[in-house]
């Protein structure tokens, strides 16, 4: 034991393991060799793709022509697929419906869902199981996809951004982790607030939101994610071919190997391939998800685990 | 905002004198006394206490109301007619067709088409169960076993990525690898082997489909077992080494054990859900693949529904989906509770 007390502790650099618990075994090198290989395997895996993508997205038509399809290794890159792709036309504008109601559809979720997630996390309130159980609910049955088409279509939401955002604007299951964490915060810390005068919209804003900025942004990027990935609304709630959003248009364009509008000459007659834009298009679509989720990565386990437990 | 508050406050403390202390109004109480508030006070002057509360609940329930509840009722078409060119609304429409009763139901059971699409549904369920719930759990005890913080991350951030990626983005991503004019059918040509398609193919589509469901979806669901695994006492691991337990006994005793309640949740979950089989996914890929190969439930319900306008039918085969679901939630949440697990909601 005095040996242990002896060492000096002293903090891993990050190519070193930090020091194991006393009873745990060293790994041998066959099992760490095991490890490296499935783990090393599941994300060539999942980066592969996305790799291949991505540079053939950059490469000339000539790169892609001697590859034949698809390009691995990178050779003379050029952003002219993005130039022509965001130059005006289909593409550059179905990439702005998709940030609008992106955007739009982010800030009304939050604000709707925060707002309730605070009005049922205080403890006691009127009326705040009956609400919960409301929708929980829901969480068990869906109305079918038939009655909420012909709902929508009452409502005369059809070939409106609205039909984007409405029908899907509340995730009951992100309500519950956003009351989880607000029950999580200190009572003495409210209490206070509200003997210097403070109402609930104030509590709301200036010290239970400030509080659970982690598990926010969890939130927002989920929802966001939702907008930016749905395709199916629109896909039956919009007819007009100028509204839709990006990823309607990529179905078009790669798995239906239309031309996008707009384009058509350029493409194939100049330096421009078909594929490039194709990739493009698809790149253009991956990269805010990609670029936004590590960063909210490490409060991800801390978001699910107060939704799964306090729901 | 703080406009509303204040005068709030004031006619707080004047309606509740009950109250102790003005601290304890808008709260649980102090000492942890959730009841506290409730009880006591009449209907009335916990209105008037709760009313800012429930004024922030309503944009929310609001719409669940209008589109999770308005559209059960909705469900009636089911048992009619339903012509939408009776009126230029499609609710009025809805009072004028005229009752069938369980005409459509008939109808539905008698389709061959149906039954195959429900067939297919079960199929791509019990593939999913064996081939993709397991993997989660084991990718899991394997990112735990890295103590390595930044390995660690790293790993963790590259396999929850796909899950933020758009079915859309994923199926033509694996387009461009396995389909016909794929990388790999290239690869295969240059060596003199064509007619390699494994997105075409209605034999192989089944696994495809759950590889792809794999591809995106089983690094996100480590989440999850990350964090029950997080939460076991080290204090077991070291006394069941000091009784010579070595490192599969370990984890057969303790870590699988620690996940056991989280396994059976899932599992209810997903029985639950077992007529939902990547609705989205399937439809993607309906076109090219065939109906004969990918036709499930709610695919089915899309087409003679929103394609075909045949809203009474599809109404009537999605409305047997959902009596059929939820019967399943709570059967096997029911199992659940036998088991000794807790399941999705308490008894």
């Amino acid at each position: 034991m005095t040996a242990v007390i002896d060492r000096p502790v002293r903090k891993p650099r990050w190519w070193q393991a930090p020091p194991r618990p006393v009873w745990e075994e060293e790994p041998g090198r066959a099992g760490l060799a095991a490890k490296g290989i499935v783990l090393g395997f599941a994300c060539f895996a999942i980066l592969f793709p996305l790799w291949i993508v991505v540079v053939t997205s950059l490469s000339s038509k000539k790169t892609i022509d001697e590859a034949g399809g698809l390009v691995v290794i990178p050779q003379d890159i050029t952003f002219i697929a993005y130039q022509e792709l965001l130059g005006g036309g289909q593409v550059q504008r179905a990439a702005l419906v998709s940030v609008g109601v992106t955007v739009a559809g982010t800030l009304f979720s939050m604000a709707v869902s925060v707002l309730c997630a605070y009005g049922l996390s205080r403890s006691g309130s009127l009326g705040h199981r009956w609400i919960l159980m409301t929708l929980l609910a829901t969480m068990f049955f869906g109305a079918g996809l038939i009655p909420t088409y012909l709902l929508v279509q009452a409502l005369g939401l059809t070939d409106t951004y609205l039909a984007l955002i409405l029908p899907s604007a509340v995730s009951v299951f992100n309500i519950l982790v956003l009351r989880g964490f607000f029950m999580g915060i200190s009572q003495e810390l409210i209490d206070s607030a509200r003997i210097d005068g403070a109402g609930d919209w104030r509590i709301l804003w200036r010290i239970v939101m400030p509080l659970s900025r982690a598990v926010l942004a969890v939130i927002a990027l989920f929802y966001a994610v939702g907008y930016w990935s749905a395709w199916f609304n629109a896909s039956i709630y919009l007819t007009d071919q100028d509204m839709m959003p990006l990823q309607n248009v990529m179905i078009q364009l790669v798995q239906k190997q239309e031309r996008p509008v707009g384009l058509a000459t350029q493409i194939n007659t100049g330096g421009l391939s078909a594929l490039a834009v194709q990739m493009a298009v698809m790149v253009l679509a991956l990269l805010p998800v990609a670029v936004l989720s590590p960063f909210v990565q490490r409060h991800f386990k801390k978001g699910m685990l107060t939704g799964a437990v306090k729901g | 905002m703080s406009h509303s508050t204040v005068p709030r406050g004031r006619a707080e403390a004047k309606t509740t004198p009950t109250t102790p202390a003005p601290g304890a109004a808008g709260s649980g109480g102090a000492n942890g006394k959730a009841h506290a508030r409730s009880g006591r006070l009449g209907f009335r002057l916990r209105f008037r206490r709760d009313r800012t509360l429930l004024l922030m609940t309503l944009p929310a329930v609001l719409l669940v109301l209008v589109f999770n509840y308005v559209p059960i009722l909705g469900n009636i078409v089911a048992f009619q007619d339903y012509d939408p060119y009776l009126s230029d609304n499609g609710v009025v429409a809805m009072f004028q067709s005229p009752w069938v009763g369980l005409d459509q139901f008939e109808r539905v059971f008698a389709d061959s088409e149906f039954w195959h699409a429900v067939q297919n549904t079960f199929v791509l369920f019990f593939l999913q169960l064996v081939l993709y719930f397991p993997v989660p759990v084991l990718l899991a005890l394997l990112i735990n076993s890295v103590i390595r913080p930044r390995v660690r991350a790293v790993a963790q951030a590259i396999v929850y990525l796909p899950h933020f990626f758009s079915w859309v983005l994923v199926v033509t991503v694996f387009q461009q690898i396995f389909g016909g004019a794929g990388i790999i059918a290239q690869t295969l040509a240059d060596h003199g082997y064509t007619g390699f398609d494994v997105m075409t193919d209605p034999g192989a589509f089944k696994y495809l489909v759950t590889v792809q469901t794999v591809w995106k979806d089983a690094g996100w669901g480590i989440i999850v077992f990350l964090a029950a695994l997080s939460s076991v006492s080290h204090d077991l691991y070291e006394a069941a080494a000091m009784d010579g337990a070595g490192r599969w006994r370990r984890m057969w005793h303790i870590t699988l054990p620690a996940l056991r309640p989280v396994i059976a949740l899932l599992l209810v979950l997903r029985v639950g859900d077992a007529l939902t089989v990547g609705f989205e996914q399937l439809l993607l890929q309906r076109q090219a693949v065939g109906v004969e190969a990918s036709e499930v439930l709610d695919t089915y319900v899309w087409w003679n529904g929103i394609r075909n306008q045949d809203f009474s039918y599809a109404a009537a085969a999605g409305l047997v989906k959902g009596l059929v679901g939820l019967t399943l939630v709570l059967v096997a949440n029911k199992v659940a509770h036998l088991m000794g697990e807790q399941g999705v909601y308490k008894k």
